[in-house]
């Protein structure tokens, strides 16, 4: 992919959540549509205040269950019947209460690393680069104790003049450009 | 307590009378200062090198006393006929049992929304993971031939062999190693954003890097934060039936077999409650000199210990009545052979062991702990925590070695005597446990930032300033 030029967006620093959402809100009822916020710590109001309601992660890890499930019990029952039937007393080799166990484990084992990589995917990462960490004042506050909210040149309604303006008005403690 | 002993300490709640969770006056900013300077120093303190050298000496012992076992062979262990479980299989359910109570923390305790966890939740998950690697050596070397232990496996092989999957040997196989990884997994996830934290608190290029390689690239958006709460509760929601049934597992691998003392089915709750027992013990062990050492009395409070020490009281509860119901089915039973054998549990040539564990997992704790005064004393509830760990193994020891040496047939009796590679591989894997640890606390953020901040008062959404009048 060849570098990408120019701006990626402008980010906008508050110093607590409730400014975070307000502005994060009102942004959303002016009709942005590319815009995210950034947190030190999970903000549920924030996410529902830019549109994003509901995610993958359940579906992936229910997948992921079912594909265990099905994954170790047909394992069992092929190893036990045809691949290697032990005739112990003339028990009978399809002994499905005994096949319980493996098969709630991988269930379990299945679903735990679809839920976990599946959400790792879903946000794109592992990434190696990002724009924002571009931004001066991003790297000090978004992962220990400030709230940002960026603005991203690619919503149609981005004009970097206006929108620094617009941004203004939230009275933040600064707005940054972010390149990319 | 004293209406003026609440109102002159403000690590007390007025509200509540309790302790506070996090002592007042901490703000995102000094929370995190406190736990990323503790990892992100230049400085280790002395007393880190003090209890590494022990911890890595005693591992070097266990790793001479692998070698010589693969050298050798299981011989050089006490274990004989009919006792051929030993001391291999009692320290794996015992350290298995130990590592309960950091997923119990991390996850059932997420579940139910008790937040006072956050604090404790990190190491106790730490714990685990150490826990469960020392627990999972045991099975492998009392195999007799490790290097062969992929045979548990289920794989292809040229022999045309496949495992018995109707064994409950066998569902440790998948039990245990489910554990480890979902455990492993969840520990990880959970410091993903604490590692984003270190790579931007860091000072030194290296740790820049290497803290930055591991937060894959976090940079906390909202939506991210979303997919990922989503994928903590349901790790948690996978965990929780998980290490209910490791235990449950574990137990079967007794409760299968015909032996008296072992054929309850009993054992399942009580397995898994003594599992919880021993593990909160332990996370007080760890937890007690970790916030005294590294100053976290802010974080790791009062509160914290007490509440720990009413999960000890129920569960130890849970386990009296295991040991109740053991003597009353081995009298209602009427069996001649669950007769015998409770009463050469209790007044054998071993019955000593017994004795201990009484007193260790009921006597001791179950009197003294009802009482908030001592479960807010420090040296008192660091006391318990070794009596209780010191009386779950011995109860490990009363299940496995009481129940083998005296069966049915008195011609095939015998006795259990532990030789000192026994007990070079039990203390040489607690070295390795600490050694572990110690290297866990020196580089990783040993509690939880942001779940932390979810805590503080600044995280509470406040409507919108009232500007001043006029404007």
């Amino acid at each position: 992919m060849p570098p990408r030029e120019g701006i990626y967006g402008l980010l906008a620093e508050f110093d607590t959540p409730g400014d975070l959402i307000r502005a994060a809100r009102q942004a959303r009822l002016d009709g942005w549509r590319r815009l995210d916020c950034y947190t030190p710590y999970p903000v549920e109001e924030a996410a529902e205040a830019i549109g994003f309601h509901r995610n993958k992660v359940p579906l992936l890890t229910l997948v992921g269950g079912l594909m265990g499930l099905a994954a170790m019990f047909l394992l069992e029952v092929w190893v036990s019947v045809l691949a290697y039937p032990l005739n112990i007393g003339g028990r009978p080799t399809y002994s499905w209460p005994a096949f319980i166990v493996p098969a709630y484990e991988w269930t379990i084992l299945f679903a735990g690393l679809s839920a976990a990589f599946g959400m790792l995917a879903l946000n794109g990462l592992p990434a190696l680069y990002h724009p924002l960490f571009n931004a001066p004042n991003f790297r000090d506050g978004a992962t220990t104790d400030k709230f940002f909210l960026c603005l991203e040149a690619l919503d149609p309604k981005f004009e970097l003049v206006e929108a620094k303006k617009y941004l203004e008005s939230f009275q933040p403690v600064s707005v940054v450009e972010v390149e990319y | 307590m004293a209406t003026s002993e609440v109102k002159d300490n403000p690590r007390i709640d007025p509200a509540t009378g309790e302790y506070r969770v996090i002592a007042p006056g901490q703000t995102f900013r000094s929370v995190t200062e406190k736990i990323t300077r503790i990892v992100l120093t230049p400085v280790t303190p002395l007393g880190w090198f003090a209890l590494f050298g022990v911890g890595g000496a005693l591992a070097t012992m266990l790793l001479v006393a692998l070698t010589w076992l693969f050298l050798v062979g299981t011989g050089i262990w006490g274990i004989t006929q009919p006792v051929a479980w030993g001391f291999a299989i009692i320290n794996f359910v015992w350290w298995i049992g130990i590592g309960h109570a950091g997923t119990l923390i991390s996850a059932i305790l997420l579940l139910f929304k008790q937040s006072w966890r956050n604090s404790i939740n990190r190491f106790a998950e730490a714990m685990t993971i150490f826990a469960v690697v020392c627990a999972g050596m045991f099975p492998l070397i009392h195999v007799g031939r490790p290097w062969l232990a992929y045979w548990m496996l289920p794989y292809p092989s040229t022999m045309n062999v496949w495992p018995q999957f109707r064994s409950p040997l066998m569902w440790d196989v998948f039990a245990v190693s489910t554990y480890a990884i979902i455990s492993i997994v969840f520990w990880y996830i959970g410091m993903v954003p604490d590692f984003g934290t270190m790579r931007d608190r860091a000072e030194s290029n290296f740790a820049k890097f290497a803290y930055g390689l591991c937060s894959l690239g976090w940079r906390g958006s909202v939506r991210h934060w979303a997919r990922y709460e989503t994928a903590s509760l349901l790790l948690a929601g996978l965990a929780t039936p998980l290490v209910l049934s490791v235990h449950t597992v574990i137990s079967f691998d007794f409760a299968v077999a015909v032996l008296p003392g072992w054929h309850t089915t009993i054992f399942p709750p009580y397995f898994v409650a003594g599992a919880i027992y021993s593990g909160f013990a332990m996370v007080l062990t760890l937890a007690i000199p970790l916030r005294k050492f590294y100053h976290l009395e802010a974080l790791v409070t009062e509160r914290h210990i007490d509440n720990m020490g009413k999960v000890m009281l129920a569960t130890g509860f849970i386990v009296a009545y295991g040991y109740a119901m053991e003597v009353f089915m081995a009298w209602y039973s009427a069996s001649h052979w669950e007769a015998f054998m409770m009463w050469n549990r209790m007044f054998g040539p071993m019955g000593w062991a017994y004795w201990v564990l009484v007193t260790c997992n009921l006597a001791i704790p179950l009197t003294t702990l009802w009482s908030r005064k001592l479960r807010t004393s420090i040296p008192f509830m660091f006391f318990i925590s070794i009596v209780v760990n010191t009386g779950m193994w011995f109860e490990r020891f009363v299940i496995v070695v009481t129940s083998l040496y005296r069966d049915f047939l008195p011609s095939s009796w015998g006795t259990y005597r532990a030789t000192r590679w026994d007990y070079m591989t039990y203390v040489g894997t607690l070295g390795l446990f600490t050694a572990l640890f110690l290297l866990f606390v020196r580089f990783l953020p040993m509690i939880p930032m942001s779940e932390i901040r979810t805590m503080l008062p600044g995280a509470k959404i406040m409507p919108k300033k009232v500007t001043e009048a006029g404007d």
